[in-house]
Order: structure tokens, then sequence, then C-alpha cells
């Protein structure tokens, strides 16, 4: 039988050690952001949060925020690396990111959490696209497919 | 390394197997196996063992002896219960009433009647500590009700239903109660004093084995069988009987009878501890069900701001074993059902943790608890977007 909650050392390591937090309420209030995004419900049980700092067209800085399981704050901490690693990533490729993507650099995650707790690429994206709103890059937005309900809440 | 000395607080999912339960097991492994049903005196000595066995449950739920079957497990009692009584009772009505709070063996049984045996099944509502009023299960009653099934105590937050009240209803409109009593084991189980008809309780929350499980059925209730076959258990359940667990669940609830008071009393200490603990070290927490009115070793809390699997996770690595009524932790990845029949919105049934203490749980285990939780609850919470009003959730 599949283990429901079997979980690699990586994401272990991401979920007890995350990357690129606000270590303060103060840091949180003091960052100047050049875009935000937030996606998810808290009835649904996760939620993500992210601020980036744009430079030359690369994501060069990159804070988050995750209410969910332990998967959910792994893959949005994995996620906060994959963009700022290597002088940061171009923002046309950050919008390309899929949720396999973060998964693969987790090593693994259980089937059933994979659906549900991988939503970063989502908030990546609504935080690229404020971006580009408050740049006035509006051409350069994109747009995401509605979120599939699979948590069983009713809204 | 040397490991972890782990904490064990989740005795509602299942408790260990008392060692002096497993002594008057040992027996049937290599020595008295035989068939009860067999015509020889390796078969006698089984059955013999099994109707003493029997006739001390009897003493202990306060009936007589072919008033209680042994099955499989708390589930099929339940099941046992619900279809047979509705395949027996069936063309006098098709009317069941239940709670929506109740275990899934319950509710599932009751879908499954719904869809296969157009049963109409009206799902009670219960109040914010999740308890039945009899008012509203005498308003629900219609000419057609067969049976009512409503739990003793509420697995997940520990509440306990008057039972003895709502079984007056059912009797006042000579209508069959059931109650499933499966987190009952350290409540009065007199069923004569409870006034139910049928009963269903299981072996491995009262420190037996996993596998065995009983149904009190009152002489005078119409119930046929689910399983089919060699006639055992008085036709109600054949299958060659599990000795071993049948004596072994017989000794566990004689044992945790007979200390019930003192076990009880020591156990709900140590809730209280807790949950004052908790209470005081943490801020933004909802205590879940009756905060008196709930079973001694149930402690149910909700974390506003997080999310249950996480914290859970947090536990473990610390070697505290507890559970939570977050969706991720669920086979259906929806939250609990019986938080959110309590009228919390589904976030707070995200963040909730239930810690059930047992015969082996100390205080030194509590103190463990209340040195990690906060940190680990502040840890999450330094994570979280979200930030939810206490003043909000109870409009």
């Amino acid at each position: 039988m599949a283990e429901p909650w079997f979980y690699t050392e990586t994401v272990k390591d991401h979920f007890f050690n995350p990357r690129n937090i606000f270590k303060t309420e103060e840091e949180i209030k003091g960052y100047k952001a050049d875009g935000v995004g937030e996606v998810g419900s808290p009835a649904c049980g996760d939620v993500m949060k992210l601020w980036i700092k744009v430079k030359d067209d690369r994501i060069v800085d990159c804070k988050w925020q995750t209410f969910g399981c332990a998967s959910a704050i792994a893959s949005t901490s994995m996620l906060s690396v994959i963009v700022t690693e290597h002088n940061g990533m171009l923002l046309d490729k950050a919008l390309d990111i899929k949720p396999q993507d973060i998964v693969s650099r987790l090593g693994e995650l259980p089937l059933r959490k994979f659906h549900c707790s991988v939503l970063g690429h989502r908030a990546l994206r609504a935080a690229i696209n404020d971006y580009f709103k408050k740049t006035k890059q509006e051409k350069r937005m994109v747009k995401d497919e509605p979120m599939q309900a699979t948590c069983g809440v009713k809204q | 390394m040397l490991a972890m000395k782990e904490v064990y607080l989740d005795n509602a999912a299942a408790t260990f197997v008392d060692p002096r339960v497993k002594a008057v097991m040992d027996r049937f492994w290599l020595k008295d196996y035989g068939n009860p049903g067999s015509f020889h005196s390796m078969g006698l000595r089984a059955l013999r063992a099994m109707n003493s066995a029997r006739s001390a449950v009897a003493n202990v739920l306060n009936c007589s002896s072919d008033e209680v079957v042994f099955t499989g497990c708390g589930t099929e009692s339940v099941n046992l219960a619900i279809k047979g009584v509705f395949a027996a009772n069936k063309s006098k009505g098709r009317h069941i009433i239940t709670t929506r709070v109740e275990h899934p063996a319950v509710l599932e049984a009751c879908r499954y009647l719904e869809k296969y045996e157009s049963a109409k099944v009206t799902y009670l509502p219960v109040n914010k500590f999740g308890q039945v009023s009899a008012s509203n299960l005498e308003n629900a009653i219609r000419p057609d009700t067969i049976l009512i099934s409503v739990m003793y105590a509420n697995n997940e937050i520990g509440t306990i239903n008057h039972i003895s009240e709502l079984s007056k209803v059912a009797k006042k409109h000579n209508i069959l109660f059931h109650t499933d009593a499966c987190q009952a084991g350290l409540l009065d189980i007199d069923v004569k004093k409870l006034g139910v008809d049928l009963f269903s309780m299981n072996g491995s929350k009262v420190y037996a084995p996993k596998g065995v499980g009983l149904l009190f059925i009152r002489k005078s209730v119409s119930i046929v069988p689910l399983i089919h076959g060699g006639g055992q258990e008085f036709g109600l359940r054949s299958g060659t009987e599990n000795v071993a667990f049948i004596v072994g669940f017989s000794k566990a609830l004689q044992l945790m009878q007979s200390e019930r008071k003192k076990e009880s009393a020591r156990v709900s200490r140590l809730r209280d501890k807790l949950v004052n603990g908790i209470l005081n070290l943490i801020p933004k927490v909802i205590l879940n069900g009756h905060p008196k009115e709930r079973l001694a070793g149930n402690v149910n809390v909700s974390f506003l701001d997080i999310e249950g699997e996480a914290l859970l996770l947090y536990l473990n690595e610390k070697g505290i074993c507890a559970s939570s009524g977050s969706a991720c932790t669920s086979k259906r990845l929806a939250p609990s059902h019986v938080i959110t029949a309590l009228g919390l919105p589904y976030e707070v049934a995200h963040g909730s943790i239930r810690f059930t203490l047992g015969r082996r749980t100390t205080s030194a285990d509590v103190d463990r608890v209340l040195k990690v939780l906060p940190g680990a609850v502040e840890a999450l919470r330094r994570l979280s977007p979200v930030h939810i009003k206490e003043e909000d959730l109870y409009g």
C-alpha cells in the first residue's frame, strides 16, 4: 500500500528549515516588493503568498508565506530557491515553471499531495503579473486556468 | 543515537494490548486452538473459554449472554446493527435517524442504504459542542422511522451524548435505538441504564487487540445477519469464532470497567492539565467539543492560522504521536465533518489536532507536549499568510 505521507529528506529539510522567509513582522512591513501574488483559500487548506524583487527582468529576491501541509510549505520554499539561484531566473522562464519542476527538485511527493499542495508556481505567476501591471507591461501578463477544486470544499 | 521515547497520544485510534489481556490469550495459539464448534475435548475447551468470556461481557454490560454477538471489529458491529435492523424492519418503514457527527461506519452504512435500499435518512445537526438534543430527535421522528443511531461519545472531539435521555424518546415512540460506543470504554456501559436496544464496541480502543468487536442486541430486536454461513453467534455472525480475541476482549472490558473510576479520574486530570497548558501558553486556540462533558482522555484543539498536518509532522519529529482533522490527513481530502458540524469554518477544522490520552500516559508526557507545542505552532504561524480573527468565528 502506498504510504500516504512519506516525505523525502529534502522535503523535510525544506519544511523544518524553510528558505527565503521573513524573520519578523517588521521585515514583512518594510519589504519593498516589485510584485506580490497570493493564491488558494484557507477553507481549502492551502494559501500561498509570494513577494518578488525584479532587476533587469530577473527575479533577484523572493520571499513567501504558506498556510498548508508540510508538502505545501516545502514546495514553496523550494520554488523560492529555484527562482533566485544563479543570479535570478528570467521572468519569461519563471512564468513557465510547472509543478513537476518543483516536485522533481524535492525528490518525490506523495501522489495525493501533488495537485493540492503544489500551488507555488501559480502564486509566482500572480506576483509576476502584479509586477507587469505595476510597470505598465500589461501585454506580458499571463492568464491561469481556474483552479480545480480538489479539496472537497464547497464554496 | 538513542531512540527517543515516543509519547503516544493517539489512543482513540488504537491502544496497546494490555499484558494482562495478552496473558489470557496466549493458550489459544498452540494449545487450545480447536474450533469451538467441534465435537471433541479440544473444541469443548475453546467453547467453554468463549462461553465464559461472553458471560463476563454480559455481566459488564448488564445483559444476558445470548444478547452479546462478537464480530470482527467496531465497524462490523455498526454495520450489522444498521443494515441488519433495516433489512428485518423495512416492511414497517424505511426511515433512519442519525447525526452529522457519527463515525464513518454509521454514516457510510446509512448512505449505502439510501443508495441501494431506498432508505430515507435524517442526519441531525448538533449544538456547538457536538451534542444532539432530545427535542431535535423527537421532532425528526416520522411514522416510518424504524431506527435511531446516535454515538455515545464522539471519536474526534470526545463529546458525550446523553444517551439515556435520547433512548427514552425512542422508547416513547417504539423505535429501536442503537449507540456506537466504540470510544466509551471509560464510561458507564450498563445497557439497561442507557436504555439502548443495540450497542457497538470494539477491542482496539480498550487495550484488547484490533480485529474484534461486539454488538449487544436486546432479545426483542428483529435483526438479520450480514454474514451467512455456519450459523455461529446465534446465527447472526457466521464464521469460526476468533476465540483468542474474544477471550482477550472480554478480559479487557472487565479490566477497564473495574478500574474505570480511578483511571477516569487520573486521565481527566492529565487531560485538564494539557488543555489548560495549551490555552495558557498559546494564543488563538479553540477547544473543540464540550468543556466538561467529554471523554477523560480527549483533547481536541484548533490552532488558528496553521494547518494540522504540518503541525503533526513537527510533533512526530519530536516523538509525539497525535492526529488531525485536517483534509491533508484524511483519505477524502476533506476536513473533519465533525468540526465543521459544530458550526466552525473549514479553516478551523484544518488546524485541528487531537491528543488522546490513555492507560500509559503520564504527567511527564503532557509536559513534553507542552514543551514542544508552543515553538512548533509559532514556527508555522511565522510562515502563514492567513490571519483569522477569533471574533469572526462565531457569527
